[in-house]
């Protein structure tokens, strides 16, 4: 157990996360766990680590963060403008932090959530098999809660050999955050509760990202989606992605954060290779839908599952990616 | 067996077991959850249980849709439903009224009964676990009397205590961990149903029995000292 980071300020939301909670949504558990895989899982590959790591998620206002020891780090996702000391420092690339630097991020560029790795990932306890921090039932991460000021950050120790290597994602495999996106989904489970108008407004309108969106869900605003008979039904097991709508007909896309089970309709479920963009969705940001069936959902995820092995792979090789 | 099976993303299908709630349905979707778990399918990550339904969380990468599928049906073609299976049964004490049962007095109210009446209605079913949902270790529970059926509060509570026990309509259940709710609370429980640093943290499972037991404050008072 190395002490890695003190923190100066925390930011808005600053939290532990690994690749969540699983086998305990029976009991009522939210999985939890980073809401942008992907930018968690290149982050941690980046500095040679295991893609389930532990690594900090930090949402829109960055923290500042002291460095206790020297060691390589890499940050993704949303760019935040991260700063050492005065200097900027890039997104999808690793570098090396000396003791005594400042990382701080000096403002929101676009995205939503960044992700800092450490080599050798974040020390902290694992509950029910996992690092993440579960805001809801306070238990994982530090302490169970988001980070605050004086807060000291563990990380597992690492071989020296590793420390110097640098790599970068290759540019076609950063993605840009627009502020109009296209998600790609599939319909259901309870697509036949809406009437034909109802599924044509949702497959053919925008809607907009509000300000209530939280680690638990993403909520949409925009034309309403028209029910048969009423949004509720009985109380069944919920999954990453979920397009739940209520009686008031305004979608809300359910992420990490969400409980085990809901009571209302999903009108479909956004395919795995598009949530990195639903998590990178801030306030005001726009949505448009565009249906696929799941045979094209899977292919896109296998493509993306072999790009993973490749970098995977190339760990321990030394240079770029 | 009737069920139908949809999927729900691209990384998990949800089999329905028809449209009421009922003990035998409940009974059908526990075994066949605990089948499903228990038999190791590779690319299978973990199953939730609802009312009617079991939702299968799946990696697309290590299993195919079309083999989990025909999977799932032989495993529904072989189940045998006619077997039971053992289940456990917990006693919950509860301290009924007081300060930590705000909403007793207003459920006798509304139902036309005594408070010792909703008490004793409220303790002598035998409830079944359906399954466990919305926070950490809440139970969804079968066997509330009707005549102790009670509308939610019309301004929920921003914070219920952990332990609480309410009635929601013709529902009854105990709040594990200290959430906003709107439930009518009756009375409290000194035992943890949650606590994430024990071996096995959750008291219940789906398919459990539960009863209440009436408690005194000494009592009450007795187990949470016992617990330090």
């Amino acid at each position: 157990m190395i002490h890695i980071f003190n923190v100066i300020k925390p930011g808005l939301l600053t939290t532990v996360q690994d690749l969540g909670r699983k086998g305990y949504q029976k009991y009522g558990l939210s999985v939890s766990g980073a809401v942008d895989y992907y930018a968690h899982r290149i982050a941690n590959i980046l500095v040679g680590n295991q893609d389930n790591a532990a690594t900090l998620e930090v949402t829109m206002i960055g923290p500042t963060l002291k460095v206790l020891e020297t060691r390589k780090i890499a940050i993704t996702g949303a760019d935040l403008t991260p700063y050492v000391n005065n200097s900027p420092v890039p997104l999808w690339r690793s570098f090396t932090v000396s003791e005594g630097d400042i990382l701080s991020f000096q403002g929101y560029r676009s995205g939503c959530r960044a992700y800092i790795a450490v080599a050798g990932g974040l020390d902290v306890e694992e509950t029910l098999g996992s690092k993440s921090t579960d805001l809801i039932s306070e238990i994982g991460g530090h302490h169970g809660r988001r980070l605050i000021k004086g807060d000291t950050i563990t990380a597992n120790a690492v071989h020296t050999n590793k420390i110097c290597l640098s790599r970068r994602l290759s540019t076609e495999l950063i993605p840009t955050y627009t502020k109009h996106v296209r998600v790609r989904i599939i319909l259901g489970p309870q697509d036949d509760a809406f009437t034909a108008k109802g599924i044509e407004t949702f497959l053919s309108s925008e809607y907009t990202v509000t300000k209530d969106s939280n680690r638990m869900g993403c909520r949409l605003e925009g034309p309403t989606i028209e029910h048969k008979n009423g949004a509720d039904i009985l109380s069944e097991g919920m999954f990453m992605g979920a397009i739940q709508v209520p009686q008031n007909g305004q979608p809300i896309l359910f992420l990490s954060g969400r409980p085990s089970v809901g009571g209302y309709t999903k009108i479909g479920g956004v395919i795995t290779v598009d949530l990195p963009k639903v998590a990178q969705l801030k306030p005001n940001d726009r949505v448009s839908i565009e249906k696929v069936t799941l045979d094209e959902a899977h292919e896109l995820l296998y493509k993306q599952e072999n790009i993973f092995k490749l970098l995977q792979a190339s760990i321990g090789e030394g240079g770029g990616l | 067996m009737h069920y139908t099976v949809k999927t729900a993303g691209d990384q998990s299908i949800i089999i329905y077991f028809g449209e009421q709630i009922s003990k035998q349905t409940s009974q059908t979707v526990q075994k066949l959850s605990n089948i499903i778990e228990s038999s190791g399918i590779i690319g299978v990550e973990e199953v939730i249980l609802g009312y009617t339904t079991i939702l299968i969380h799946y990696a697309p990468t290590r299993i195919s849709f079309h083999t989990l599928i025909n999977t799932i049906k032989a495993i529904i073609m072989d189940v045998d439903l006619a077997k039971t299976d053992e289940r456990n049964t917990i006693e919950i004490p509860v301290l009924y009224g007081e300060e930590l049962g705000p909403d007793l007095a207003n459920v006798a109210r509304l139902n036309n009964l005594s408070e010792q009446e909703v008490i004793k209605l409220h303790t002598e079913p035998d409830y079944t676990v359906y399954f466990l949902g919305f926070s950490p270790g809440f139970p969804f529970l079968g066997g509330l009397d009707e005549r102790i059926a009670t509308p939610r509060l019309e301004n929920p509570r921003k914070k219920v205590q952990a332990g609480s026990v309410g009635i929601a309509n013709h529902q009854t259940g105990i709040y594990p961990v200290t959430s906003p709710g709107g439930w009518q609370i009756i009375g409290h429980t000194p035992i943890p149903l949650f606590n994430p640093s024990d071996d096995n943290p959750f008291l219940l499972s789906p398919g459990d029995i539960i009863t209440f037991k009436p408690i005194t404050k000494i009592e009450y008072d007795e187990i949470i000292n016992s617990q330090i």
